[in-house]
């Protein structure tokens, strides 16, 4: 019944302003842009970061430097304990944040705990499960016959991944931990406390650091195959040259040359956070929050939710060792990890993490 | 876990205020959709009507007042203004208002709009899914076309848009409102409206929850149902050309509102309110249709049992059950074939060994015949051979006689 859809032009285009008065072809198609951006300001944003990394790499300091208040898990706590816990502990703050009229849901994920532990295999385990709690629970509400109208978003959008500034290579433990989570979430990999690096070693760490994800196949942020056009490419390509970026974070602030700016002052000098001489910061908050953040959104909730939800329906289908009442829970690790998944090895956690490595 | 959320304030610019404007932009780059349905009588001016909209020239051609059923025609058209492109489905009934009984006439146009709600939740459901480029198909708004009678409200329009006022954005208009007075149309418009509202007809209301546009659209809703006249000629008025109708009593203005309410509906339906017509098609009607039809396939959200994907799970199940419903019907069909096969094979059996048994006959008549032949000559035979030997015999005899004959002669003459 649809025939093939065909280009007309209102004619002429008009250009310019919205005055319709005797304008003959003004149709007022353009006007959906601007409902749109009402509609968003109305609605308000969410974004969920999370921040992984060994202690003591300024995670938390980054995190507030970012967006420039107190978001960080232990500023939100009146008497910040600074024990590393014994197992890795996720805990998530979120902060109700308003710049010119847009309002903004942010949640940080802070892991302490992560690549502290003698023992670091599977360190990457309970960061895995969150992620996927996070995409079982919006799939839960998404098919519920009643559902709400706006589906709250607790997806992680984005895994900032602290490196440690050796100076050398990457580490088992980074390399391990990206390879895995770079198949369930977008990870932006930063080179912390780059204030001991020189600007030499900074350009040989990074080029290792690339060389070595190239090597282990690991895909960060922004991954080559979600360009989508030529555009695109072109942007994302500069980027991906210049990451790892080499950061320094900062929340306070001292007078350089008559101007108030955050830094870090030393015997040395005073390092400017924002100043892309210095780091490498001012390049990361560009890309995390002025313009590549709808992106990293869009690709969360497209690609890496969408796969995540097709591998979780097809397991509920699938499985000769699935009775069609047992669908397989991926709800906690307390509860007896006797769940057998396609036949893997009766340890619920692994097991299943194992599978959904597996069938990437 | 979650501890509850903060607010907190910014020591310094951060950046997040672009979001609004990064959403935006990947919007431009994708492409809106917007579909458009228009019912009314043939004739009344949808196709005109959605001409002078979107200041272009759909394809159109003039409908036939005969059509036994009303019918949908969808057209789809690419359109363009400065960056934004713009997808547009205009659906216009045809036939609508022109059988002898109008009792199923609503139902075509509640099909239609089931069948995108359907083609959408198909897709919502698939495993692997694409949803951010899946042509969205569903009915934004519905354009209801009133004849200007002036009266009232026909028994068809009020028994339509109760049908669809809950699966689709109502829009109700006064077509061809150059036909009407000023104070017939204001006493029309209050007929109509109390109309609907006494048969309790839900038709859009134009949004008031932003305080940007509140205003405006709440005088909007007061000037329901707007009063149209679509024209695409143009005639010179003054020292310019606008589209209008040229009467020899004077020139209706399409774009002049003291004529018309054209530039209201323009405004309300593509500059102020495009985007809440799609927000509320998917948010309010969509849900309530896929609420329906998974309730109506059976499936339960309150269920304490119910673990995580038995929506899934229960949809495989009927799933399997359709296909071994499928299965049967297909064996059953096999059978039948079969069995028919059977017969005609054993007819055909028949009819062989008829021809042979008749075959048999006839060769065994042949037989016969040949032996009773070979009778004959055999007779024939036997008679010449006796013949033979009685005439040989009769020689002999005749030839004896004559010489015994001629001895007696002879012995005579000596």
């Amino acid at each position: 019944m649809t025939d093939s859809a065909k280009l007309h032009q209102p004619h002429p285009p008009p250009k310019g302003e919205r005055s319709h008065a005797g304008d003959f072809s003004y149709v007022g198609i353009d006007a959906i842009l601007e409902q749109m951006r009402r509609k968003a300001m109305k609605q308000g944003f969410e974004l969920n970061i999370m921040v992984v990394g060994q202690s003591g790499l300024g995670k938390s300091t980054l995190m507030n430097t970012l967006f420039k208040s107190k978001v960080s898990r232990k500023s939100a706590q009146p008497n910040p304990e600074e024990k590393i816990p014994q197992t890795i502990e996720i805990k998530s703050i979120s902060h109700d944040i308003e710049e010119k009229g847009v309002r903004m849901k942010l949640a940080v994920i802070d892991t302490p705990g992560f690549g502290d532990q003698i023992n670091n295999e599977n360190c990457w385990q309970p960061i895995m499960k969150f992620i996927n709690d996070q995409y079982e629970a919006y799939l839960q509400e998404e098919i519920n016959i009643d559902r709400k109208k706006r589906i709250p978003d607790s997806r992680v959008h984005c895994c900032i991944y602290f490196i440690p500034p050796t100076g050398h290579c990457l580490r088992p433990l980074d390399v391990e931990f990206m390879r895995r989570l770079s198949k369930v979430v977008n990870i932006v990999p930063v080179i912390a406390k780059a204030d001991t690096l020189t600007l030499e070693e900074r350009d040989d760490f990074k080029q290792t650091i690339r060389e070595e994800l190239r090597a282990n196949g690991i895909d960060v942020y922004p991954q080559k195959e979600f360009d989508e056009d030529a555009e695109d490419r072109l942007i994302n390509d500069k980027i991906r040259e210049m990451i790892p970026f080499a950061v320094v974070g900062s929340d306070q602030e001292y007078q350089v040359n008559g101007k108030k700016i955050l830094g870090r002052k030393t015997k040395w000098g005073t390092i400017e956070v924002e100043n892309i001489a210095h780091c490498e910061f001012a390049y990361l908050r560009d890309l995390l929050i002025r313009t590549h953040m709808q992106n990293i959104k869009d690709i969360t909730g497209s690609i890496h939710y969408e796969m995540y939800r097709v591998r979780r329906l097809n397991e509920s289908n699938a499985g000769p060792g699935l009775a069609p009442g047992q669908a397989p829970t991926l709800v906690s690790a307390h509860t007896n990890g006797q769940t057998k998944v396609n036949g893997g090895p009766p340890n619920g956690m692994a097991a299943q993490c194992e599978v959904l490595t597996h069938e990437m | 876990p979650n501890d509850p959320s903060r607010s907190l304030s910014l020591s310094g610019h951060v950046g997040f205020d672009s979001l609004p404007d990064q959403l935006v932009n990947k919007s431009t780059c994708q492409g809106f959709c917007f579909n458009i349905l228009c019912i009314g009588e043939t004739g009344i001016g949808k196709s005109t009507l959605m001409d002078t909209l979107f200041n272009t020239n759909f394809e159109n051609f003039e409908a036939s007042h005969f059509e036994p059923q009303v019918k949908l025609r969808a057209q789809t058209y690419d359109l363009q203004e400065s960056n934004v492109r713009l997808r547009l489905t205009v659906v216009n009934t045809v036939g609508f208002g022109d059988q002898m009984n109008k009792q199923e006439s609503y139902q075509p146009v509640v099909d239609y709009i089931d069948r995108q709600f359907e083609s959408y939740l198909q897709e919502e459901l698939k495993i692997k899914r694409s949803l951010h480029s899946y042509h969205d198909s569903r009915v934004h708004a519905c354009l209801y076309f009133i004849s200007p009678t002036g009266h009232s409200l026909k028994s068809l329009d009020l028994v339509t848009m109760k049908k669809l006022d809950s699966k689709v954005n109502i829009i109700p208009v006064i077509a061809k409102a150059d036909t009407i007075s000023k104070s017939e149309l204001h006493k029309f418009k209050i007929k109509i409206m109390s109309e609907l509202v006494s048969n309790g007809v839900q038709i859009y209301q134009f949004p008031l929850d932003d305080e940007t546009v509140a205003q405006v659209n709440t005088a909007m809703n007061g000037l329901l149902p707007f009063a149209v006249v679509g024209s695409t000629e143009e005639v010179s008025v003054g020292n310019k050309m606008v589209k209008a109708r040229q009467y020899p009593w004077g020139v209706v203005q399409v774009e002049n509102e003291t004529h018309c309410d054209f530039v209201k509906l323009r405004e309300m339906l593509i500059c102020v309110n495009m985007e809440d017509l799609r927000e509320q098609t998917h948010t309010a009607h969509y849900e309530l249709y896929r609420r329906c039809k998974l309730e109506e396939m059976g499936f339960k959200d309150t269920d304490p049992e119910s673990k995580p994907v038995s929506l899934q799970e229960t949809y495989e199940a009927k799933r399997q059950e359709f296909l071994l419903e499928l299965q049967k019907r297909e064996e059953e069909m096999r059978q039948m074939f079969v069995q028919r096969v059977k017969e005609k094979e054993s007819e055909l059996k028949d009819s062989e060994r008829e021809l042979q048994n008749r075959f048999e006959q006839l060769k065994r008549l042949h037989a016969d015949e040949k032996a009773a032949l070979e009778e004959k000559r055999r007779l024939l035979e036997d008679d010449q051979s006796s013949f033979g030997k009685r005439r040989a015999a009769a020689q002999l005899l005749a030839a004896q006689n004559l010489t015994s004959n001629g001895k007696k002669d002879k012995d005579r003459k000596k």
